[in-house]
């Protein structure tokens, strides 16, 4: 009883952000984790840090495509639809 | 029934293919050109990356990806929405990347690098960030961390900022930087790198955490130098 309502430390925390994240945190463990946010304002932080990381990281999705590349594939897309596979 | 072309067949429950994406296969079954030159700019840098995870130059990751075009095109007649499209065309790219990395020379398997880097025990952030055993707050933060949103949004997905990640990545190991490519930059489902890298799910979000771990880190020193 006692063990599993052991409070959550920092460190344990930031080694579930993940799980967290990904809603993949059983019931409890998820419970431990959140109460410990409620008066972790570090740990909100640290949370907030991943998801702005991810959010950085997505930023490269945008980068262009090389232009030779995309007008092969336009090249190819036209002479796809004018000869039926 | 109706084999389902150019990738595996869909044996799992997902999501099915959006009205959005349905007008845009219609559209491309058409042969219209914009739709087609908008979804190779929507997706195309993405493939382009992931290609890059499997093979050894961007000239061949260049030719995964023209090659997996063809292959959507040759398929999207037969493509019937029970998966999403974008699901179905990282399959193409992810399985036409796969066959010629096993045509080249190199190609250990992602699944058999992963035991090395799951092995290795890394804290996610350094241990002297918190209190030490003994004192009262033991393995609680002894030095605050700063919020990376009271930055200005123009800092944060500077071309800077945004470089500083990609560095990291590069500096990962090598499932650590396929994982965090295909879920964090081309947005990958997680089943979809399970099935990718042939990863458990356990392990997908194992190695998927070293990776943000380690590119929050660069980013928080980043921006420690600049003063932030």
């Amino acid at each position: 009883m006692s063990e599993r309502t052991a409070e959550l430390t920092c460190a344990e925390l930031v080694e579930l952000v993940t799980e967290y994240l990904e809603e993949a945190l059983p019931g409890e463990e998820l419970e431990r984790f959140e109460e410990h946010l409620v008066y972790c304002s570090p740990c909100v932080t640290h949370v907030d840090q991943m998801r702005e990381t991810i959010r950085t990281t997505g930023a490269l999705r945008e980068q262009d495509l090389d232009p030779g590349l995309a007008d092969e594939l336009l090249a190819a897309f036209r002479g796809w639809r004018g000869s039926p596979a | 029934m109706p084999a389902v072309t150019g990738t595996e067949a869909e044996q799992r429950v997902e999501a099915p293919a959006s009205p959005d994406e349905l007008r845009l296969v219609a559209a491309l079954r058409a042969g219209d050109e914009r739709a087609f030159m908008e979804v190779v700019s929507r997706y195309g840098p993405s493939m382009l990356r992931v290609a890059r995870l499997y093979v050894q130059t961007r000239a061949v990751a260049e030719e995964v990806v023209q090659e997996a075009w063809l292959g959507v095109l040759a398929g999207i007649d037969r493509f019937e929405g029970r998966s999403s499209f974008k699901t179905w065309l990282y399959r193409i790219l992810t399985n036409t990347a796969k066959t010629r990395a096993e045509r080249e020379r190199r190609s250990v398997p992602f699944s058999a690098l992963a035991g090395a880097e799951l092995d290795e025990a890394e804290p996610s952030v350094e241990a002297d960030r918190f209190l030490p055993q003994g004192e009262r707050w033991a393995s609680y933060w002894a030095s605050t961390p700063r919020r990376f949103d009271e930055l200005p949004e123009s800092r944060l997905l500077s071309g800077e900022t945004v470089g500083v990640a990609q560095a990291a990545i590069e500096e990962l190991p090598e499932v650590q930087r396929a994982v965090i490519t295909m879920r964090d930059v081309a947005g990958f489902s997680s089943e979809d790198v399970c099935d990718a890298l042939e990863l458990s799910e356990g392990n997908q979000r194992v190695l998927l955490h070293r990776a943000r771990t380690k590119v929050r880190r660069a980013l928080e020193l980043h921006f420690e130098a600049a003063g932030a």
